[in-house]
C-alpha cells in the first residue's frame, strides 16, 4: 500500500498554517512529515500524518480544499551520495520525479525522503530491486 | 475658429426645439414602420406615431435598454437593410454577446460632423496634427475621432492605443498638437515623456480630447499640469453614436450635448419619471437623425444632470454634468466596459470553477488594473503547483478573451468570498477617480 499524502490549498495570508496544525492537533492527528510549496499567490501544504482518512475529513469539515495523493517513502544512507544513488536508479528507469522532500528520521543512520513520481508502482519496484529501503505506509504513519 | 457649425451650436433655444420636434416626429414614424421591435413596444403602450407631436410627448414613448439590443442580436434593431449599412461596431454586452451598432453612409457623415464639433471645441483647426490614441477596431473611439479629425481637415495620426514609447516619439517628431485618448492613458503618456527625458517645450501639444472613461476634475488638472495642455472631457457611447455625443468647451462647465442629433432626458431610474432640469438622475437619449440604429429613449445607466442656461462660450446647446456614476454595475476599465456578469458566465462555462468571484479594480501608475478572485474547488485542486498555475492561466485567458482586457486571476480558498442573501458584492473599486 502506498503512503497517502494529504495536500491542502492555502492562500498566502497570515495564520493559515497555524490554523491547519491546530485543527490536526485538536483531533489528535500526528504529523510525521510536511512540505510547503508556495508561489506568490498561494501555497500547497503537503502532509504525511498518522491517520490520513481522519485528517482529510476534519480539514474538509473546516472548509479546506484537500486532495490525497500516493507517494513513495524511502530511507537512504545518511552519508554523502546516499540520495544520489536512489535518484540515479529512478532516472535510469525513466521514472520522473514531480517533487520530493526530506524529513527527520528517528533512526540515526538513515535519512527519509518522500518522492512524488509519475509512476509510483514502477518507482517502488525499481527502488526495492536495487536495494533501496522503501517504507510501507504503516512504517511511515508510525514515525 | 470658435465653432465648427455655429448655426447649430449657437441656435436659439426655440429654433432648436422646433428642429427637434420635426426630427423626432420623423424618427418615430420611421422606427414604427421599419423596426418590428419598436412597433411592438409602441403597440404594447397603445401609442401610434401620430400621438407624438413634439418633444413634450417623449415620456409617452417606451424606453430602450441594452438588453433589448442584445435580445435582437445582432441586427434586429437596425432600421435599414444591411445593404445600407457601411460600418458595424460593437461594445461589451452584459453577458457573452456584444452590443452591435450599425451606421449608414450618412450616419458616418453625421458622426464625423459631431466629432468635428468636439475637436473644434478643444481648439482644433485644419492646421492641427491630431494623434488618435484611442483603440481602432470594434470599439468606436479610434475611428470616431479619426473621421471627425479628417472631416475637420486636420492631419490625422491613426496610431491607435498602446506602444507608448512610439506614441511619445511620434508626438515629438510629428509635432502632434491635439491628443485623443482615454484620460488614464494621457497620464501614462505624461510619465513616459518624463522618463524619456523629453521636455514639454520640445512638444507642440496644445490640447487633448479625453473620454471613454470617467475623468474627475482632479485627474483633469493633473493631465493639464503634466502635459501643459487644455484637457477637454468628451462623452459618447457606441449605442448612441460613439464619441461626439457631448463635449466640453474651454469653459469646462459641463459637456454640450449635440442636441440637433440627440435629445437628452434625465429620469429617476426607479420611478422612471422625467426629472426637471438640474436634477441628478439617469441620462436617457433619443437619437433623431440616425438611420442605421435609431434609439428611442435609450437608458444609458450613466448618472448626470442637465443645465439649460446659456454658456459663456456662446453655445446654446444644453450641458450635461460630468458623469458621476452608474445605475448598474458596469465598470469602465482602461476605456473598456466590463460587466461583472461577463466574468460569472466565463466561470459557469468552465464547469470546474464555482461562480463565486470578486473583482478588485485599482489604479497603479495611472493604469487601471483588474484582479479577479476565484474560489478554489476540489475538482480544480492538485498537489502540484504547475497544475494549479495552469488552471489559473486558463481562467485568466478565458476572461481576457471575453473582456478583451488583461486581468490577473488569484485563486482563493473556498467560501472565502463573502456570500450575501441579497445582492452579492462582486466588485471592490479602489480607484480614486
Amino acid at each position: 500500500m502506498f503512503v497517502k499524502q494529504i495536500s491542502i490549498f492555502l492562500e498566502n495570508k497570515s495564520g493559515r498554517l497555524a490554523e491547519v496544525t491546530t485543527i490536526l492537533g485538536d483531533n489528535v492527528i500526528d504529523i510525521s512529515a510536511l512540505s510547503l510549496a508556495d508561489t506568490t499567490n498561494f501555497g500547497i501544504l503537503r502532509l504525511i500524518v498518522n491517520n490520513p482518512v481522519r485528517a482529510e475529513e476534519v480539514l474538509r469539515d473546516n472548509g479546506f480544499t484537500t486532495s490525497v495523493t500516493s507517494v513513495t517513502a524511502i530511507g537512504v544512507k545518511d552519508q554523502p551520495g546516499g540520495l544520489a544513488a536512489a535518484l540515479r536508479i529512478l532516472n535510469d528507469a525513466g521514472v520522473e520525479i514531480e517533487y520530493m522532500y526530506a524529513f527527520v528520521s528517528k533512526k540515526e543512520d538513515e535519512a527519509l525522503v518522500i518522492l512524488k513520481t509519475g509512476e509510483p508502482e514502477k518507482a517502488e519496484e525499481v527502488l526495492s530491486s536495487n536495494g533501496i529501503n522503501v517504507l510501507t505506509a504503516e512504517e511511515v504513519y508510525d514515525l | 475658429m470658435l465653432y465648427w457649425n455655429q448655426s447649430r451650436e449657437c441656435m436659439p433655444r426655440e429654433e432648436m426645439q422646433k428642429l427637434q420636434n420635426e426630427r423626432l416626429i420623423k424618427t418615430v414614424k420611421r422606427v414604427y414602420h421599419n423596426v418590428p421591435y419598436y412597433r411592438a413596444r409602441m403597440q404594447e403602450k397603445g401609442i401610434e406615431p401620430g400621438d407624438i407631436k413634439g418633444i413634450e410627448d417623449l415620456p409617452k414613448l417606451p424606453f430602450t435598454y441594452k438588453q433589448d439590443l442584445r435580445d435582437n442580436y445582432p441586427f434586429g434593431t437596425f432600421a435599414v437593410p444591411l445593404s445600407e449599412i457601411v460600418r458595424i461596431h460593437a461594445s461589451s454586452g452584459t453577458t457573452g454577446k456584444k452590443t452591435v451598432v450599425g451606421y449608414t453612409r450618412s450616419d458616418i457623415e453625421r458622426w464625423s460632423e459631431v466629432m468635428a464639433r468636439t475637436l473644434v471645441s478643444a481648439g482644433a483647426t485644419k492646421e492641427s496634427v491630431i494623434q488618435v490614441a484611442y483603440g481602432y477596431g470594434l470599439f468606436t473611439g479610434g475611428l470616431g475621432a479619426h473621421y471627425g479629425a479628417e472631416k475637420l481637415g486636420a492631419s490625422v495620426i491613426p496610431i491607435s492605443g498602446g506602444n507608448t514609447r512610439l506614441q511619445v516619439e511620434i508626438m515629438k517628431d510629428f509635432g502632434t498638437t491635439i491628443l485623443a485618448c482615454t484620460p488614464s492613458y494621457a497620464l501614462y503618456m505624461a510619465e513616459e515623456i518624463e522618463e524619456a527625458g523629453i521636455k514639454l517645450s520640445e512638444l507642440k501639444l496644445k490640447a487633448g480630447v479625453f473620454g471613454a472613461e470617467p475623468c474627475s476634475d482632479a485627474m483633469r488638472n493633473e493631465i493639464e499640469r503634466k502635459l501643459g495642455i487644455l484637457a477637454i472631457d468628451i462623452y459618447g457611447l457606441s449605442e448612441v453614436i460613439g464619441p461626439g455625443v457631448a463635449s466640453e468647451c474651454p469653459c469646462k462647465c459641463g459637456l454640450h450635448i449635440q442636441e440637433d442629433h440627440f435629445i437628452p432626458e434625465i429620469i429617476d431610474p426607479e420611478t422612471e419619471e422625467v426629472l426637471p432640469p438640474g436634477s441628478q438622475g439617469e441620462l436617457v437619449f433619443t437619437t433623431i437623425t440616425k438611420e442605421g440604429l435609431p434609439l428611442i429613449r435609450y437608458r444609458t445607466r450613466d448618472v448626470s444632470s442637465l443645465e439649460y442656461s446659456p454658456c459663456a462660450c456662446g453655445r446654446t446647446l444644453v450641458r450635461m454634468s460630468k458623469v458621476t456614476g452608474r445605475t448598474d454595475d458596469m465598470l469602465i476599465i482602461r476605456g473598456v466596459n466590463v460587466f461583472p456578469s461577463q466574468i460569472e458566465s466565463v466561470l459557469l462555462e468552465m464547469g470546474d470553477t464555482a461562480p463565486h468571484y470578486l473583482i478588485i479594480v485599482d489604479r497603479v501608475s495611472n493604469l487601471d488594473v483588474m484582479e479577479v478572485w476565484v474560489e478554489m474547488t476540489s475538482t480544480m485542486f492538485s498537489d502540484e503547483v504547475k497544475r494549479i498555475e495552469d488552471i489559473e492561466k486558463n481562467i485568466r485567458k478565458r476572461i481576457e478573451d471575453t473582456l478583451g482586457l488583461s486581468v490577473q486571476v488569484k485563486l482563493v480558498e473556498p467560501k472565502s468570498i463573502e456570500r450575501s442573501q441579497g445582492k452579492a458584492k462582486r466588485v471592490i473599486d479602489k480607484r480614486k477617480i
